[in-house]
């Protein structure tokens, strides 16, 4: 090489000079900056202790900038605790921190964690921990079993960067998983993560209850259920409705969003999808490589993590499922992520037109409600008027919980719906006109064009899972809101539809 | 000289007339009676229990049904103000005498003082914060011992409904632990085998290790994960892997608010 140089420039000793030297510069600096020696600005020394910060979900502790590793010491109680699985519906929880998921735990590659198990003393059981961060026979379970009102203590060192799954271990394991108790930990890369503008935590679950979903009351385990793998729930962040309305996920257009996501099973596999993004990064499995770019849905095994990244480049709500899709609409898999900004409309313009389309069958009747459809109204009547006053009271309560865990998630909380994709509810004509199409829109479903205060929708409602008694309910609460027109619908109205033909199909 | 003097009173007190002397058998017929009754009570205290086998949850090598000697057991747990009696007669138990390697700091918090309940204690509630070592004098001290696992075991075993156990287990602990014998009697006639408290057994330790070594490697005592599934004879009786697990988690000083004990008795 050095010859051919030699020849090319053999005119010019000092450009040949010049050149040499400088190649021999770049040369070297390059192997400066592969060799081993370029880590050392990432010391391996142990220094300091600091006493880890821990969040609830769906907050993650923020980055950490440390060069170096340290001593860290975390305290963790496991308590057991009432709370709301869904509207209405109450589960006796066993908690890492008095919430489901468990506490966010942030630690960095080479640390070494002093772990610190506290079980409250009102807990019935004893409990201990398996992180799946830890390498050593049960991940920590067998040095951290602790009986109620005791502290047990363990030190491990986080060798392997990545985001971890831990849960509680104790016999009969199931069944402490089963009950809310596990979580995540991310032991950063020595490197750190890419930055970002927002991340947060999220943890998908199952539940299995005696009763059915939106039974109301404390709700039992159901072991039966759990055994053949047939959850009655299943949510994020631990109950129906953790990330819709007001508990929404937040973001500004334009910003990047790192979603730390975990599946604390104990059975289920999670097709995790955000409707309307793209992830532009996904790190499979939680580990530390982005093994996939531009992935619509990510599969995470139960006991695993995934990391995904994306961009938010349009305003709106986007909806956070479990795409086995069931589970969305009915069992309670629904998160929201609400993005504010301007609109991009490049990126998505919004509905730009809409017109009559006939098919190739023009007879085919393109307004499946113009047919003569007599309803007999139900005269209302009653002998005790406050009485009925108070049921109505109780049915609108009722009806409530029912609408929050069953219809919000397409119709939202105001009823307004979502424009061009679900019809509004609030002062919807539709509704109002015709009570008997709205308990068969319930019952048997609703499918095809239809026309909601001069909007037109074309979609699916599917028939809902409810008995006679919750729908009743929910409609009632659905007339009785948001300007509608107040009617009563009764159980026996329910019946008499259940009894006919879905309305659409005639 | 003296003593003989006395000897006629005496005489005069006992047998002084034909007619007092008949009402002195009677007396006598009515203490016999009184203290007859006295031991039915006695024994109602305690139930015997039939002998019979016992399969354990965890197969060890011999692999063997456990067979149970028939044996007298507490009909309920022992209470409050029972362990107070205890305590009184014995104040090297009490709160403040008793050595921490024997209770932790928890023993008998709930009382008021070394020798009084409070009134935010029930004395007829089943006595917890007390440590094995405790709940063994005290069983001691009644001539009695504590149940064996395979005993207790067994006597629970007759309860055939797993799911009524198991609702227990799902509920939290309340904060003031109702009066012993307000949930059902087993079929053996024993009363809050579940439902109450959890309970302290002679030999809690030994549920998954073959000697006294707490630390036994081969054997997993702590049944993390699924590892205490692999040797049962029945993974779907939970109740029973949760009070396995309970008891794994223990040491002979610990206490906890909703762990008591009741005692046992050879037939013999």
């Amino acid at each position: 090489m050095v010859k051919a140089m030699n020849k090319m420039f053999k005119g010019n000793k000092k450009i040949r000079l010049l050149v040499i030297s400088s190649f021999v510069i770049i040369v070297s600096s390059v192997f400066i900056l592969l060799s081993p020696g370029c880590e050392e600005s990432y010391s391996s020394q142990v220094v300091g202790v600091e006493r880890a910060k821990l969040t609830s979900a769906p907050y993650v502790p923020p980055p950490i900038t440390r060069k170096h590793p340290t001593k860290v010491i975390v305290d963790l109680e496991t308590t057991e605790v009432v709370k709301r699985l869904a509207d209405g519906v109450e589960y006796v929880f066993w908690t890492f921190g008095g919430d489901v998921p468990g506490k966010f735990i942030r630690v960095r590659e080479g640390d070494e964690i002093e772990f610190n198990l506290h079980n409250h003393p009102s807990s019935k059981m004893p409990h201990n921990i398996d992180l799946h961060a830890v390498t050593g026979p049960g991940g920590g379970a067998t040095s951290s079993f602790t009986a109620p009102g005791h502290t047990s203590t363990f030190s491990f060192k986080a060798i392997n960067p990545g985001l971890y799954v831990y849960h509680c271990a104790t016999a009969p394991v199931g069944l402490h998983i089963a009950n809310g108790m596990y979580g995540l930990i991310l032991v950063e890369p020595k490197e750190g993560l890419p930055p970002v503008d927002r991340e947060y935590y999220i943890m998908q679950s199952e539940f299995y209850t005696e009763g059915a979903y939106g039974d109301p009351g404390l709700q039992p385990f159901s072991q039966e259920n759990a055994v053949e793998e047939n959850p009655t729930y299943v949510v994020f962040n631990g109950s129906v409705g953790s990330l819709t309305g007001d508990k929404s996920l937040v973001a500004k257009t334009g910003e990047r969003i790192r979603l730390y996501i975990g599946n604390g099973g104990p059975n289920l596999i999670s097709s995790f999808h955000v409707i309307g993004e793209i992830f532009d990064k996904v790190y499979g499995e939680g580990g530390t490589i982005v093994n996939q770019t531009n992935v619509q849905t990510t599969l995470i095994p139960a006991g695993g993590s995934a990391i995904v990244e994306f961009s938010v480049e349009v305003p709106g709500t986007y909806i956070l499922v479990d795409h086995s899709i069931f589970r969305a609409f009915n069992k309670g898999a629904i998160g929201m992520m609400k993005v504010s900004g301007d609109e991009d409309l490049v990126i998505y313009s919004g509905k730009q037109k809409e017109e009559i389309y006939l098919g190739s069958n023009e007879n085919q009747n393109t307004d499946i409600f113009s047919g003569p459809i007599t309803i007999e109204q139900t005269p209302e009547t009653s002998s005790d008027p406050v009485h009925k006053e108070e049921t109505k009271m109780d049915m609108k309560a009722f009806g409530k919980s029912v609408y929050q865990t069953t219809c919000q998630a397409c119709h939202q909380a105001n009823g307004e719906g979502m424009p061009n994709v679900f019809p509004p509810l609030a002062k919807s004509d539709f509704l109002n006109k015709d009570k008997e199409r709205a308990i068969d829109a319930v019952v048997h479903g609703l499918q095809g064009e239809i026309t909601v205060n001069g909007k037109k929708y074309n979609g699916v409602m599917p028939p809902q899972n409810l008995n006679n008694k919750q729908i009743a309910a929910v409609l009632t609460y659905v007339y009785s809101q948001w300007g509608n027109s107040g009617k009563t619908v009764t159980e026996e109205e329910v019946e008499k539809v259940r009894a006919k033909k879905n309305l659409s199909l005639k | 000289m003296k003593k003989y003097n006395k000897i006629p009173q005496v005489r005069i007190l006992v047998y002084p007339g034909k007619d007092i002397r008949l009402f002195q058998y009677l007396f006598l017929f009515l203490i016999i009676l009184i203290t007859s009754a006295l031991f039915a009570q006695k024994k109602s205290d305690m139930v015997l229990i039939p002998s019979g086998f016992y399969e354990p949850l965890f197969k060890s090598d011999t692999d063997q049904k456990i067979k149970i000697e028939k044996f007298y057991l507490d009909t309920y747990p022992v209470t409050n103000e029972e362990f107070l009696e205890f305590v009184k007669e014995n104040p090297q138990w009490s709160r403040s005498k008793v050595k921490k390697i024997f209770a932790d700091e928890s023993y008998l918090r709930k009382w008021k003082s070394d020798f009084e309940l409070g009134e935010n204690v029930n004395p007829k509630a089943p006595v917890t914060n007390v440590s094995w070592f405790a709940a063994k004098a005290y069983a001691e001290w009644k001539g009695k011992r504590l149940p064996t696992v395979a005993e207790w075991e067994y006597v629970i075993s007759s309860e055939k409904n797993v799911k009524k156990i198991s609702e227990w287990y799902s509920k939290l602990s309340p904060d003031k632990i109702p009066s012993v014998g307000s949930t059902e009697k087993n079929p053996f006639g024993v009363y809050d085998m579940y439902g109450l408290i959890w309970e302290w057994t002679y030999d809690f330790n030994t549920s998954l290790v073959t000697g006294e070594s707490r630390g036994d490697g081969e054997l997993e005592r702590n049944m993390f994960c699924g590892s205490g599934s692999s040797q049962s004879k029945n993974v779907d009786d939970y109740p029973a892997f949760m009070r396995f697990g309970y008891r794994s988690s223990l040491k002979a000083n610990y206490t906890t608010h909703n762990l008591g004990f009741r005692c046992a008795k050879d037939y013999n």
